[in-house]
C-alpha cells in the first residue's frame, strides 16, 4: 500500500468519526449552520480524495451523501430518516475503508446502488416540494470532473463531460473571434491562441445556472460559504502545519529507550550516593533533571484525550435510544483529559459496554420516568478527570438504580453469601456483587429485561490494566460507576518488599495499607486451624505468606509471626500478604518476562532496579486467583473444593448456562453463545403460521421448543434464551434458568439425538449439552444457507483441528456456514498426516491446548516448511492473555482468537482470506 | 554430508566453507561445542535473582548491560549433579527468538575450527536428556565434543512451559 493511501485511510477514518459525532449533534440542532458546514466539508474532502485516488465506489457513496447534505444546507427539513440514512452511508464507507485497508489498497467489489438510490431519492424528495433542484459548489464540481471516469451515469448535481467540452469549445471560439480583430486586441491579448480559463470557468458556471435556473440565493450564499470554508481551512492548515504524524512503533521505541535511560540514571544516582563527595555529583544532577524532563516529554507524546475513546458513544446512544424508544441525553465532561494511548485502547470497549448498559437498563422508559416525576429525557453523564497519578472516569445515569432486593436474592440463590451475612453488609458491598463472575447475567434473569452479559468482563478488563471499578446506586435516582485507572502502563509505582531474602515489587495500586505485626503488639497473627488471620478493625483478614505462595523454602530461624502485612485489595477480594520486610516505593518500568517464565501467573513482569539488580513484579490478580475463592467468601467453599478437586487439570474452563427444559435433568449451553436471557409475558407470545412468535426489538422473533415436554405456561412469564446472529434472533423456550457455572467441559457420552451434543458432568450432575446449531435452522430454515449462497463462489478449503469433540461439532458448522470447505482433524498429528499426503488448504484454524503436539508447536512446524510458510493460520484458544497471544505470534500464527468468539473467528477468517485474495489479485 | 543434514539450522550457515567454528565449554567435565555465530558473549553472571515457581533449570534472571537475561543452569538441564565447592561460574550469552539467555557452564574453553564432515550422529545409546539437545558428536584427539543445539536446549523448555 502506498503512503498516500495509508495517509488517506488514517485521515478519512478520523474524519468519519468526527462526522458521526457531528451528525448526531446536528440532528438535535438542525439550524446550526456551522455544524452542517463542518460535516459537509468533511464529506466533501473524502469525496474529493477518493476521486483523486481512483476509488469510484467510495466516491459515489460520498457524493450521494454530500448531495443530500447539500439539500440540508439549502434549508431542507432535517428528518430522522435522512440522518439515519447518512449515518448508514458513513458506516458503509467505513466498512469499505476497512476492507480497503485489509486488501492493501484494492477497493472491494460490490454495489452500493441500494444506498445511493435511497440517498438520491431522498435528495429529490427534499428538493421537489421546495422547487430547489440540486445546487453544487461550483469550483468543487470542476475539481471532481477532472478526475472523473466516464463509465457511469451522471449523478444528480453533476455536469456531463459533453457539457463541459461544449463550454470549452464555445469559449475557445469566442477567443478566436476576439483574435479576428487583432488591431484592437493585440496589445491587450498577447497570447490570442491560448484558452482563457477564467472564461471557461465562467461559462461552466453559467451553464450550471442554466441547469439550475431556480438557484436564487446562489451567488450571495456561495460567497458566504466560500468565506466560511476559507476560514475553516486556514484554521485547519495552521493546525496541521504544527503537528506531524509519527508511527506508533517509533514512539514505542522512543519510550523504551527513555525507560532504559531512566534506569541507567537511577543506577548512577545509586553509585554516587555511596561516594559522598564525588565530582560526578553536579553533572549527574543535571543529567537527572534532563532525563526526567525527557521522560515527561516522551510520555506526553503517548497521551491522547479520552474524548477519542468517547467519539463513538453519541452515535451508539442515539441508535440505542431509537431502538429502545427512550429519550437519552449524553453529557460528556472532561473529554480533553489525557491518558496513555495504550490504556485508552484498553478501556474503549468496557466504557462502551457500560454506557450501553446504562442506556439499556439504567434508564427507564419515558412513561415510567414521567410517572416517577422525572423529566422524560434521561441523562447519561460521562466525566473524566485526573486525581493523583490516576484518571477517574464516571458513568452516571439518572435512571432507576440497582434493585437491592433482587441482588440480595440472587446472592443467596447463587450461594455467594448467606442471609445472615447479607444483613451485616453495607449496600455498597452488596452492589459490588454484580461484578461477580456470572452474577450479572444471572441477575438479569429475574428482571424483565436484564443487564447485558458481563459486568464481570468489564471488571476483568479494567483490572488487567491495573484499574478498579466501583459503583454507587440510589434506588429511583440512578447509578454511578467509577473507574480508576493508572495514567500509563509503562511506568508503575511499586512497593519493594522482601521475603526469604528475595525482593519483590508489588504494584501500589492494589496495596491498601501496611500493618506491622509482632507477637506482643496490638496486631498479631492468630490461627484458626493453621490458617493465619489478622484482626483488623473488627474484621478478620485472611493472611497468606508470600513465601508460601511462591513455594520458597521458609528458613526455620525466622519467627513466622513477625513481619509486615501488605493489605491488598483485588476486585472485591481483600487479603493480607505476609512479607519479612518492606523497603520503599519505587517507580519502575515494567519489562515483559522471558517466554520461559510467562507461565508463572504470580508475576506480571520484571524490571531492573536502581541498584542494577533484577526484580520480579508480583501480579496482584495472579496472587488473588491463586489464593482464590477460598478467601473471597466462606460461602464459596464448594467452588473452592471443586477447584481443588480439579487440581492440575484446570484446562479450558468455560461458562455454561444451566437450565431445565422438559425433563428434570439439567441442560446446558455455553454462555457465550447466548445473546440474552429474556422473559416474556405469556400474552405477548403470538401464534402465526403454525409457530410461536414474539415481538422483540421491533421485529418478530420465532420461538423454538427444545422438545415437546417444555411446559407452555398458561400465565405469568415464559423464560427463554435468545440467540442472535447477523441481525436475526431466535428464542429457545425453557422451563427455568438454573445457574451459570464455570466448568471445564468434558463431554463424556456422545449423543445420537438431534439437538444434543452429548452429556457432561456439571456441578456433579449429568447434564445434557445442547447443540444450538441444530435449533437455529428450525427458526429460520436459511439461517446457515443464506450466507453460503453469497459466498459460494469464494469457497476456500479450511483445515480445522481441535481435540475436543464439542468444539469440532460447534465451530465446524459455523465455519462451513461462513463459506469454507471445512476438513476437521482431532489432533495435530492427524493434521500433519493429511498435509503430508499433499492435501492443500487455504487457511488453517488450530486449537492451542491439545495433547501430544500443541498448537504452538504445530504452527512452528508448519512455518518451517516452505509449502506452508504463507498459509494463514489462526489460533483458537480458551486462554487469551497478552502473553499467550504474543506466544502465538512468535509461533507463526496470523491471528489469535478466543474460543466462543464466533464473530471474531469469522471476522479473522474473512480478513485473512480477503487479504490474501488481495495479494493474489 | 549425511551427518550435516542431521542438525537443522545449526550448521547450515557455515557448511559452504566446510569448516565450522565452535566455542567449546565444559559442563561436568564433558566438552561441548556451540556454533560460534550463536554465541553473543561470554560473561560472569552477577547478582542473579531467583525466580520462584520457575522450571528447575532456570537459575534466575540477571541484568546484563540493561537487558534482562534468563539464566539456564546447564548442569540441571543435562541432569548432572550440582557442582560442589566454591568455583567461579561462567555464562554463555545467546539470543533466542528475540530474547536473551545465559547458559551457565563450568568453564569456557577455546575456539575450534572443525571440519563439518567430521561430525557424527549421536550414538544410539546416548542418554535421552543429552540426545535431545545434542546436534551430533565430533571426535577430537583425546576426547569427544558434543555439539550443543541451542534451539533444542531452549525451544524444548519454552515448549514445556506452554504445555
Amino acid at each position: 500500500m502506498d503512503d498516500l493511501l495509508r495517509e488517506f485511510l488514517t485521515e478519512t477514518n478520523e474524519s468519519l468519526d468526527t462526522v458521526d459525532v457531528e451528525l448526531v449533534k446536528f440532528e438535535q440542532e438542525p439550524n446550526n449552520a456551522r455544524i452542517l458546514d463542518n460535516i459537509f466539508r468533511l464529506v466533501h474532502t473524502i469525496k474529493g480524495t477518493c476521486g483523486f485516488l481512483g476509488l469510484p465506489r467510495l466516491e459515489a457513496l460520498a457524493h450521494a451523501a454530500e448531495t443530500l447534505m447539500g439539500k440540508f444546507r439549502e434549508g431542507a427539513a432535517v428528518t430522522e430518516e435522512a440522518v439515519s440514512l447518512v449515518l448508514q452511508t458513513i458506516d458503509r464507507i467505513k466498512g469499505i475503508l476497512a476492507e480497503l485497508e485489509a486488501a492493501e489498497g484494492e477497493e472491494p467489489k460490490g454495489e452500493d446502488r441500494d444506498l445511493i438510490s435511497q440517498l438520491e431519492a431522498m435528495s429529490m424528495a427534499e428538493a421537489a416540494p421546495r422547487k430547489e433542484p440540486p445546487k453544487k459548489d461550483k469550483k468543487e464540481t470542476a475539481g471532481t470532473l477532472v478526475a472523473q471516469v466516464l463509465e457511469r451515469e451522471l449523478r444528480p448535481g453533476e455536469v456531463s463531460l459533453d457539457e463541459l467540452e461544449r463550454a470549452f469549445r464555445e469559449t475557445a471560439v469566442e477567443v478566436e473571434v476576439a483574435a479576428d480583430e487583432p488591431a484592437a486586441e493585440e496589445a491587450a491579448a498577447p497570447a490570442p491562441a491560448g484558452i482563457d480559463f477564467a472564461r471557461v470557468a465562467a461559462e461552466i458556471e453559467a451553464r450550471m445556472k442554466q441547469a439550475n435556473p431556480d438557484d436564487k440565493q446562489g451567488k450571495a450564499k456561495s460567497a458566504e460559504e466560500g468565506e466560511a470554508e476559507a476560514e475553516a481551512k486556514s484554521e485547519k492548515g495552521s493546525v496541521s502545519s504544527q503537528s506531524i504524524r509519527v508511527n506508533v512503533e517509533t514512539l514505542e521505541h522512543l519510550m523504551t529507550m527513555v525507560s532504559e535511560l531512566v534506569l541507567t540514571r537511577n543506577q548512577l544516582l545509586e553509585i554516587v550516593r555511596r561516594h559522598e563527595d564525588s565530582e560526578f555529583k553536579v553533572p549527574l544532577q543535571r543529567l537527572s533533571n534532563v532525563t526526567a524532563e525527557l521522560q515527561e516529554g516522551v510520555m506526553k507524546t503517548r497521551m491522547q484525550p479520552i474524548g477519542n475513546a468517547w467519539q463513538k458513544l453519541p452515535r451508539i446512544v442515539r441508535d440505542l435510544a431509537q431502538e429502545l424508544g427512550k429519550q437519552i441525553e449524553l453529557e460528556m465532561v472532561g473529554a480533553d483529559t489525557e491518558l496513555d494511548r495504550q490504556v485508552l485502547e484498553l478501556i474503549k470497549d468496557p466504557l462502551t459496554h457500560m454506557v450501553r448498559n446504562s442506556a439499556d437498563h439504567g434508564l427507564e422508559r419515558p412513561e415510567d420516568r414521567r410517572k416517577n416525576g422525572k423529566t422524560e429525557k434521561g441523562t447519561i453523564r460521562l466525566a473524566a478527570y485526573h486525581e493523583g497519578g490516576h484518571i477517574i472516569i464516571e458513568i452516571a445515569d439518572d435512571g432507576r438504580g440497582l434493585n437491592l432486593d433482587r441482588i440480595k436474592q440472587k446472592i443467596v440463590e447463587n450461594g455467594l453469601a448467606g442471609e445472615a451475612e447479607l444483613e451485616k453488609m453495607s449496600e455498597s458491598q452488596i452492589y459490588k456483587y454484580i461484578f461477580a463472575p456470572g452474577f450479572s447475567t444471572a441477575a438479569k434473569v429475574t428482571s424483565v429485561s436484564g443487564r447485558g452479559v458481563g459486568m464481570d468482563v468489564v471488571r476483568t478488563n479494567i483490572e488487567t490494566i491495573g484499574g478498579t471499578v466501583d459503583l454507587k446506586s440510589t434506588q429511583g435516582k440512578g447509578t454511578t460507576f467509577t473507574i480508576k485507572i493508572p495514567l500509563t502502563l509503562a511506568i508503575v509505582s511499586t512497593l519493594i518488599v522482601e521475603s526469604c531474602g528475595d525482593r519483590f515489587a508489588i504494584p501500589q495500586l492494589s496495596v491498601v495499607e501496611l500493618v506491622r505485626v509482632q507477637n506482643n503488639s496490638e496486631h498479631r497473627i492468630e490461627r484458626i486451624k493453621d490458617t493465619p488471620v489478622l484482626r483488623l478493625r473488627n474484621k478478620l483478614l485472611p493472611l497468606v505468606p508470600l513465601a508460601g505462595l511462591l513455594k520458597v523454602d521458609v528458613s526455620a530461624e525466622k519467627s513466622e509471626d513477625e513481619g509486615f502485612i501488605v493489605v491488598m485489595q483485588v476486585g472485591n477480594v481483600t487479603f493480607g500478604l505476609v512479607v519479612d520486610g518492606v523497603f520503599h516505593t519505587e517507580e519502575i518500568v515494567v519489562k515483559p518476562m522471558s517466554k520461559m517464565l510467562r507461565h508463572i501467573t504470580m508475576f506480571s513482569g520484571n524490571t531492573i532496579l536502581g541498584d542494577g539488580s533484577v526484580i520480579m513484579i508480583v501480579d496482584p490478580n495472579g496472587v488473588a486467583s491463586a489464593i482464590g475463592t477460598a478467601v473471597a467468601t466462606d460461602a464459596l467453599d464448594n467452588h473452592a473444593d471443586a477447584d481443588a478437586a480439579r487440581g492440575v487439570d484446570n484446562d479450558a474452563k468455560i461458562s455454561m448456562l444451566l437450565f431445565r427444559a422438559g425433563s428434570p435433568e439439567p441442560k446446558a449451553v455455553p454462555l457465550s453463545l447466548v445473546t440474552r436471557l429474556e422473559e416474556f409475558e405469556i400474552e405477548k407470545i403470538e401464534h402465526s403460521n403454525g409457530r410461536d412468535l414474539v415481538q422483540y426489538r421491533g421485529s418478530l422473533m420465532p420461538l423454538v421448543y427444545p422438545n415437546y415436554d417444555v411446559r407452555r405456561r398458561e400465565e405469568g412469564t415464559q423464560p427463554m434464551l435468545v440467540f442472535s446472529d447477523a441481525g436475526r434472533s431466535m428464542g429457545l423456550v425453557v422451563d427455568e434458568i438454573v445457574d451459570i457455572v464455570e466448568e471445564s467441559l468434558n463431554i463424556q457420552v456422545g449423543s445420537d439425538v438431534p439437538g444434543v451434543l452429548g452429556s457432561a458432568v456439571i456441578k456433579g450432575k449429568a447434564t445434557e449439552i445442547l447443540d444450538i446449531g441444530h435449533y437455529l435452522p428450525l427458526a429460520f430454515e436459511d439461517w446457515f444457507k443464506r450466507k453460503e449462497i453469497s459466498s459460494a463462489a469464494l469457497t476456500r478449503k479450511l483445515l480445522f483441528l481441535d481435540d475436543s469433540a464439542f468444539f469440532r461439532n460447534m465451530l465446524g458448522p459455523v465455519m462451513k456456514a461462513a463459506g469454507f470447505d471445512v476438513t476437521v482433524c482431532s489432533s495435530a498429528t492427524e493434521a500433519m498426516r493429511l498435509l503430508g499426503e499433499g492435501a492443500a488448504f487455504d487457511v488453517i484454524v488450530s486449537d492451542i491446548e491439545m495433547p501430544v503436539v500443541n498448537g504452538f508447536e504445530f504452527a512452528e512446524m508448519l512455518r518451517r516448511d516452505a509449502r506452508f510458510k504463507n498459509t494463514p493460520i489462526i489460533a483458537l484458544s480458551a486462554l487469551c492473555t497478552p502473553a499467550s497471544i504474543e506466544r502465538g505470534r512468535q509461533s507463526g500464527f496470523d491471528e489469535y482468537v478466543a474460543k466462543f468468539d464466533r464473530p471474531g473467528l469469522i471476522a479473522a477468517l474473512k480478513e485473512i482470506t480477503s487479504a490474501d485474495y488481495g495479494i493474489a489479485a | 554430508m549425511t551427518a550435516t543434514s542431521h542438525t537443522p539450522g545449526a550448521a547450515a550457515n557455515d557448511s559452504h566453507s566446510g569448516q565450522i567454528q565452535y566455542v567449546t565449554v565444559f559442563i561436568g567435565g564433558q566438552l561441548f561445542g556451540l556454533p560460534i555465530h550463536k554465541v553473543h558473549d561470554v560473561f560472569v553472571p552477577e547478582s542473579m535473582t531467583r525466580v520462584p515457581l520457575s522450571a528447575p533449570e532456570v537459575a534466575g534472571v540477571l541484568n546484563l548491560r540493561g537487558r534482562i537475561v534468563t539464566a539456564i543452569n546447564m548442569r540441571r538441564r543435562l541432569g548432572l549433579p550440582q557442582r560442589e565447592g566454591n568455583h567461579g561460574i561462567m555464562a554463555v550469552g545467546i539470543e533466542y527468538r528475540g530474547e536473551s539467555y545465559g547458559l551457565i557452564i563450568d568453564e569456557v574453553g577455546e575456539v575450534l575450527n572443525l571440519d563439518a564432515a567430521g561430525r557424527e550422529a549421536n550414538p544410539a545409546n546416548l542418554d535421552g536428556r543429552w540426545a535431545e539437545i545434542s546436534g551430533g558428536v565430533h571426535r577430537l584427539s583425546g576426547q569427544l565434543m558434543v555439539i550443543l543445539d541451542v534451539e533444542r536446549v531452549l525451544g524444548r523448555m519454552q515448549g514445556d512451559m506452554a504445555a
